[in-house]
């Protein structure tokens, strides 16, 4: 059965994590390489870096994490963050990332997400959308964000994952602005809003606070995947412990991991 | 040593990072020369299946088809391994290598496509390639077409009913998944392929 996928993600910043660093035994917790093979090693899925600088002057140091990480990670392993154009895609993808994530600037120019499938697949193309719930009016409606969840572009969300998967893009990192670093649990409605408009894997982000919430995104929300960010801040020590919550739920999870 | 053949669809570099992790020494190439000689070849892929009429092109088809028939051990990996079968509906016109019978196809409209994720293998008894390897191993796959079962069928895999998982002919192996991103399990497969 194909199960859903618990990834890890590292935020990064000038080439250091910096969140979600609360990991036991390690010689370097603010090393992304050093991270994610710990994750791996506990059980992730994947590995997202997210590189929450993404200034020009900061593309050597991520590059650099980048290919340190990949080196010794056989899971698959996205990077997101600053990723402009086809080039800037194609530096991220030598260094050895499977896919990358964009958002702003495939909502500035979606022409990116076709280059960039054509070029490396669809399968290696995640778009990242941040939604937040407009208020008032029948029904649940939601509204794209760019630039890091903080302009409003007045697109509507479902909208936009129908255009974007109409240009190839291979898979949606799905963010609730309203839910990100509440604790209070993933929002299910957009979630499974965003799953029945579109037919391409959704990975829901934002909310998390404890591993039940996992389980929720899941079956209500119908995700097939979850971005677990701050796994640690409540009380769990790794992606094997989440998953074993999962198990007991009835979540198919990959396991043994 | 052993070929990467590279055809210009998507990214070879995990590929590499793997044998290089193994110690297996490897070249990427589109050098047709450079196939001939090899030890072993691994064709990868990502992508569509229209992008292996770039083998045709460059002359890259006919030394994989030569190194098959010398018995060189070769590999197909996700549409390298469907480019081993006849054809796929995803691009009617481009022909296969044919190695094994049949054509491959798009999932059926009831499941999500593409089937991206982990998922288990059912194992036959006596592959070359997953030795050591049991049922229910998981392994990451992403991809919108699939083989058919076969003779040669060595694992299947559910997703909108059982397709080939992995398929083995003599020195000739192909995989739908990506073992260089499946973990353990994957570098155990590259290992059986590269050990042989």
């Amino acid at each position: 059965m194909l199960t859903k996928r618990i990834i890890a993600c590292l935020d990064v910043d000038a080439g250091r994590v910096v969140k979600g660093v609360r990991f036991l035994n390690l010689r370097d917790a603010g090393d992304p390489a050093e991270l994610a093979a710990a994750h791996s090693r506990a059980g992730a899925d994947e590995i997202v870096l997210l590189d929450i600088s993404a200034t020009h002057q900061n593309r050597a140091i991520v590059l650099d994490a980048v290919r340190r990480a990949a080196r010794e990670l056989f899971v698959p392993f996205t990077v997101g963050g600053g990723i402009r154009s086809l080039e800037d895609a194609a530096a991220v993808f030598d260094a050895g990332a499977d896919k990358i994530s964009i958002n702003s600037a495939a909502l500035v120019d979606p022409t990116l997400i076709t280059r960039i499938g054509e070029r490396y697949g669809s399968q290696a193309v995640i778009v990242a959308v941040d939604a937040k719930r407009l208020a008032g009016g029948n029904g649940a409606r939601w509204e794209v964000r760019s630039a890091g969840g903080r302009k409003p572009t007045g697109r509507d969300a479902l909208e936009w994952v129908r255009e974007a998967e109409s240009r190839g893009a291979g898979e949606f990192l799905l963010t609730s602005m309203d839910r990100d670093g509440t604790g209070i649990g993933f929002d299910c409605e957009l979630t499974a809003a965003v799953v029945n408009a579109t037919s391409i894997p959704v990975i829901a982000s934002g909310g998390a606070g404890e591993p039940e919430h996992f389980v929720t995104v899941f079956r209500e929300g119908r995700a097939d995947a979850a971005l677990a960010a701050s796994i640690f801040h409540f009380g769990l020590n790794s992606v094997a412990e989440l998953k074993q919550v999962l198990r007991a739920a009835g979540i198919p999870v990959r396991w043994p991991c | 040593m052993i070929a990467v053949v590279d055809y210009r669809a998507g990214n070879l570099v995990s590929v590499k990072k793997a044998l290089d992790h193994l110690g297996f020494p490897c070249a990427i190439t589109s050098d047709p020369v450079v196939v001939e000689r090899a030890e072993k070849v691994i064709v990868p892929g990502v992508g569509h299946f229209a992008a292996t009429s770039a083998l045709d092109d460059t002359g890259l088809r006919s030394a994989i088809a030569d190194a098959i028939a010398r018995q060189t051990p070769f590999f197909g990996i996700c549409v390298g391994m469907q480019w081993m079968f006849d054809s796929s509906e995803e691009a009617p016109g481009v022909r296969g290598l044919g190695v094994f019978a049949g054509q491959c196809s798009h999932f059926p409209p009831e499941v999500k496509s593409p089937h991206v994720g982990w998922n288990q293998l059912e194992i036959k008894d006596g592959s070359r390639l997953l030795r050591g390897l049991s049922s229910g191993i998981f392994v990451y796959f992403t991809h919108s077409y699939r083989a058919p079962l076969v003779a040669e069928t060595v694992a299947c895999c559910d997703y909108g009913g059982a397709f080939s998982a992995a398929v083995e002919r003599g020195q000739s192996f192909g995989v739908q998944f990506h073992p260089e991103k499946s973990g353990d399990v994957g570098l155990r497969i590259l290992e059986n392929f590269c050990g042989l």
